[in-house]
């Protein structure tokens, strides 16, 4: 009787995906726990993250993508209204204007978009799926464009060109063209230039400039990412130890339990211990790819395979920073680092990942 | 099957790009783990220099002329501490920042580079040092620190001989380096600037250790890993007699002058006044404006070293040492006589050199010429001397040479010959400057100094010392006691019936009928003195010089010279008082009480007494220091300073 109902509780989870995940959170809690300086009460607060994020992932997996698939256009739409709002009556909190004030509480919709965005590229393509022609990217692009401009204008590039690439990802796997991809792709190069001089805000070409030569503000904003390499070469092939990276130990890695927890993670662990985080990202990524292409319904399988890729981006993008080969951008190291916003969108997505492979083909209505 | 198509493709891409990541990696901890390695150990590791003590300078009974003491210091390091207005004004809630806090700050900010730690504040109390270690964490970048500071327990009195140390400035930074030191003063803030600190300086600072610490972001000590610990200064014993040389500064009263005492056996300078002195407690952390205007404008020169740097006219003081030239040279004979009709003139012309007396002296042979200080006897005698022959003779004394004691800024004086005026002023040698200077005037110049030097050669017979502040050291390494050895300078060669005869004379100076027989009167001891009085300003011809009708600071400076007791000499004395007017009754009375003191104990009065700081400093040296060194003399010179080997 309860091994039933254990059993129908589970029934959406795939259990290597879940193994995989479990693997990678519980690595989470030892360098969170080295990241914090030993701190009892973060590692506490990490763990209920922890709970809640597997919890939301249990119920959503129950929850059949056909279901979600009609929440696909309302939030898209509320999320475009939020959006525009912002614009118009936002909080400006450090120079952006990010937030919308509702009386308790404010909110920031660019989130929501995060996963509202690739639900409505999604939910489009699955709609069009008959009669898709090539004109249906036009306005899959257009659809995507709309909030990814209002974002951008906040400004708050990192998020728009995350959620670019989220809705690119349905667009890509939707089947969109090698020859626009490549036609897209040149004049995003050419007009490279224009945007470094009339889009790019100083700060924001500060970031790049800092990459290139991190020397030439070494106390200011290459700070972090002088700190962040000298942790991840000093830790050497297999690293200073767990709890004895001095980087972190001393006080020297700014944001060490969040943003920047790779290089702690890289001090302590060295190249044996990347070479092994990579792998398990690598598994999980390729797990849940293998799911998502295997989904029933179309609209499961561009979700799936967005969410995943998503989250291969913020890894990629996470690791390339912290080691000194992409601009500092606020983007955690998914599942890693310590922040519960992050561990609950990311777990979310792999229960819709789970559910979408798991519930049978739904019938057209 | 179009849609596991794109998703292989992904799955490959994303593959390639984590390849590409592991790359990186490789070669930030592979490749390049050397570099990273050493910066990561670099961000880890500091070696913070340990100042060694400094060494503590004595007078020769082991009264302490300057000491450290330890105490608390603010300090900031401009580079970890964010914006310094702000954090100072955080800190001024904590302990008390003044505005003379702030200004030295900045001033010693605009001097330094970024990552030195500089002091905001002083002298913590000890309520202040706790208070600011419950806060400090609010305050990256600050650190308290346990300094030693350097004070100067009798103050303005040794400001002219023990010094004071400064802040390193950028010049003093560049003569370490140059003399490679500058290692050896990691972690030191001061130097000797002037007197016994800086001369004596490469023995005084010792050895700098060096810790090894392990600091977190915030350039706080976390840990330490080694040390290596520093090797204090040598202390230095001096042959000054502290109480000597306040007796001495107590005579003066409120006159501006100096005094010099040497012991004759061996050159030591047992007092060395230069009046005004200044508080050097005041150079030690950078003297504040106002101050610096006031010793800086005053028109008494208090910064001015007057024994060393004060040149004067020797005036009749001169004249000991010309009555030897003379009988040396031939040019007289002891019984020579001159009759004196109270001026002298050249051959062939009517320019009169009037004596001081205006009707003269009448018949005067060398000892009356010297104890009745006859001009008129000088000016025949140089004339017929030559300026040559006069300049070789006294040089042999030391006049117009610098006497090379061990303090830096010696003036040589000026001891003129023709040569020496036609390089100078493109003309030749008039004899009538001959006639001045043989009474000491004109282009003859002279340090207090020099006339010690002189008059210890004549009381020593021909043998002359270089005068010497250092008696003893004691090297903190093995706690033995060195003693500097007398340094003969030049061994004159004389009659000892001259010399005899010169001396005689300078006896009966203060003998009555002599020109200081108030001074001289009752003494147990044999007393051998010469006054003497340089003109300030000229006098015209046909005028005669009335003291009452000059401006003060116009005034004749009065001075006087002696050594006593006159048979065994072991004290010599050179006393030069601005404006004083005569030798004979200001300055002449002057040496007389430092002899008395120094021969007999005898203090000046009771009054006077009770002011010595030094009798009670005296009273307060601690029997197992030392009670100073021994009388004995044994090495030859100074050995080499601790920092020949220097920290990294």
């Amino acid at each position: 009787m309860i091994l039933r109902m254990i059993r129908r509780t589970v029934s959406h989870l795939d259990g290597p995906l879940i193994g995989l995940l479990l693997l990678l959170l519980m690595l989470s809690v030892a360098v969170v726990f080295s990241a914090s300086g030993e701190n009892g009460e973060r590692v506490v607060s990490h763990l209920s993250n922890i709970g809640v994020a597997l919890v939301a992932m249990l119920l959503i997996s129950h929850i059949p993508p056909q279901r979600l698939m009609q929440f696909a256009l309302p939030v898209y739409i509320v999320g475009v209204f939020l959006l525009l709002g912002v614009a118009l009556f936002g909080v400006v909190v450090n120079g952006s204007r990010r937030w919308l004030e509702l009386g308790v509480t404010r909110v920031q919709p660019s989130e929501l978009m995060r996963l509202a965005a690739p639900m409505m590229l999604a939910w489009y393509f699955h709609y069009k799926q008959e009669t898709q022609r090539g004109r249906d990217f036009v306005l899959a692009g257009l659809l995507l464009a709309l909030p990814v401009g209002f974002i951008a204008k906040q400004p708050d590039l990192g998020t728009s060109l995350l959620i670019t690439a989220s809705g690119f990802y349905v667009l890509f796997l939707g089947g969109l063209s090698w020859k626009i991809i490549a036609g897209v792709a040149t004049v995003a190069a050419s007009a490279l230039p224009l945007a470094w001089n009339y889009l790019l805000h100083d700060y924001q070409r500060q970031r790049v400039l800092t990459l290139i030569d991190p020397a030439s503000d070494p106390l200011g904003a290459g700070y972090h990412i002088i700190q962040s390499t000298i942790a991840v070469g000093s830790g050497g092939v297999a690293g200073k130890g767990w709890m004895v990276g001095t980087q972190t130990h001393l006080d020297f890695l700014p944001e060490r339990s969040t943003d920047f927890i790779f290089a702690v993670f890289s001090e302590e662990f060295g190249l044996i211990g990347n070479l092994f985080l990579l792998l398990l990202y690598a598994a999980i990524i390729w797990r849940s790819l293998w799911l998502a292409a295997g989904a029933p319904s179309l609209f499961g399988r561009l979700l799936s395979g967005s969410i995943v890729l998503t989250f291969f981006t913020y890894a990629f993008v996470n690791m390339g920073m912290v080691s000194g080969i992409l601009p500092v951008v606020g983007v955690p190291l998914p599942l890693i680092s310590y922040g519960g916003t992050s561990m609950l969108t990311v777990m979310l997505g792999f229960g819709i990942v789970m559910s979408a492979a798991t519930h049978k083909k739904l019938v057209k209505t | 099957m179009r849609y596991r198509r794109r998703m292989e493709i992904a799955g490959i891409i994303a593959g390639i790009l984590f390849l590409g990541l592991f790359a990186r990696f490789a070669w930030l901890q592979v490749v390049q783990y050397d570099h990273y390695h050493a910066l990561a150990e670099n961000n880890r590791i500091s070696l913070v220099p340990a100042p060694p003590p400094r060494g503590v300078v004595y007078d020769r009974h082991s009264v302490v002329l300057a000491h450290n003491y330890s105490a608390h210091t603010l300090e900031i390091t401009p580079a970890k501490a964010g914006k310094l207005e702000a954090t100072i004004d955080q800190l001024s809630e904590i302990v008390e920042i003044g505005s003379g806090d702030r200004k030295r700050f900045k001033k010693l900010l605009a001097e330094s580079k970024n990552f030195e730690s500089l002091p905001i504040r002083n002298l913590l109390t000890e309520e202040e040092s706790a208070r600011f270690a419950v806060n400090r964490y609010r305050f990256p970048g600050v650190e308290m620190k346990a300094r030693q500071f350097r004070q100067y327990p009798l103050g303005s009195s040794f400001s002219h001989v023990v010094g004071y140390i400064g802040r390193i400035n950028e010049q003093d930074q560049q003569h370490l380096n140059e003399e490679g030191l500058l290692a050896n003063y990691k972690g030191s803030d001061h130097i000797g600037k002037l007197g016994i600190e800086a001369a004596y300086e490469k023995w005084l600072h010792g050895r700098t250790g060096i810790e090894k610490v392990e600091t977190d972001s915030g350039g706080r000590a976390v840990r330490l890993l080694s040390r290596t610990p520093p090797v204090a200064g040598y202390n230095i014993y001096l042959h000054l007699d502290a109480k000597l040389q306040q007796v001495a500064e107590s005579v003066f009263g409120d006159y501006r002058g100096a005094l010099v005492a040497l012991d004759p056996r061996n050159g030591g300078v047992l007092t060395l006044v230069s009046k005004p002195g200044f508080d050097p407690n005041l150079f030690v952390d950078g003297i504040d404006i106002a101050s610096w205007r006031e010793l800086n404008d005053s028109p008494d020169r208090p910064l001015i070293n007057r024994a060393l740097r004060g040149v004067y006219p020797p005036g009749s003081t001169i004249k000991p040492f010309m009555g030897l030239a003379g009988l040396e040279l031939g040019v007289r004979k002891p019984s020579d006589s001159i009759s004196d009709p109270g001026y002298f003139s050249l051959p062939g012309s009517s320019h009169r050199y009037r004596d001081w007396k205006k009707d003269g002296h009448g018949i005067v042979d060398l000892k009356r010429s010297i104890v009745i200080s006859c001009d008129t006897y000088y000016y025949g005698l140089a004339h017929k001397m030559g300026i040559e022959r006069m300049s070789a003779f006294l040089s042999q004394f030391g006049f117009g040479k610098k006497s090379g004691i061990d303090l830096d800024g010696e003036l040589p004086g000026l001891m003129p010959t023709p040569e020496w005026k036609n390089k100078r002023f493109k003309q030749p040698w008039y004899p009538g400057e001959s006639v001045i200077a043989g009474i000491g005037q004109g282009y003859v110049l002279t340090t207090p100094m020099q006339l010690a030097v002189a008059t210890m050669a004549l009381a020593n017979d021909g043998v002359v010392y270089k005068p010497q502040l250092i008696r003893a050291w004691r090297n903190p390494a093995d706690g033995k006691l060195g003693y500097a050895a007398p340094q003969v300078l030049n061994k004159i060669k004389l009659n000892p019936e001259y010399v005899r005869l010169v001396k005689e004379a300078m006896v009966d100076v203060t003998l009555p009928g002599g020109t200081a027989s108030i001074a001289g009167a009752n003494t147990p001891y044999q007393f051998a003195g010469k006054t003497g009085t340089a003109q300030v300003i000229g006098i015209k011809q046909g005028q005669r010089y009335v003291e009452g009708q000059v401006a003060a600071r116009n005034r004749d400076h009065a001075l006087f010279i002696a050594f006593a007791p006159a048979d065994a000499p072991r004290i010599v004395v050179a006393v030069m008082v601005e404006n004083g007017g005569h030798g004979g009754s200001t300055a002449a009375p002057i040496a007389r009480k430092v002899i008395d003191y120094w021969l007999l104990g005898k203090l000046p009065s009771q009054s006077a007494a009770q002011q010595l700081k030094a009798a009670a400093a005296a009273e307060q040296v601690e029997e197992n220091e030392d009670s100073g060194p021994a009388e004995e003399i044994a090495s030859p010179a100074l050995p080499p300073p601790l920092a020949t080997e220097t920290p990294e």
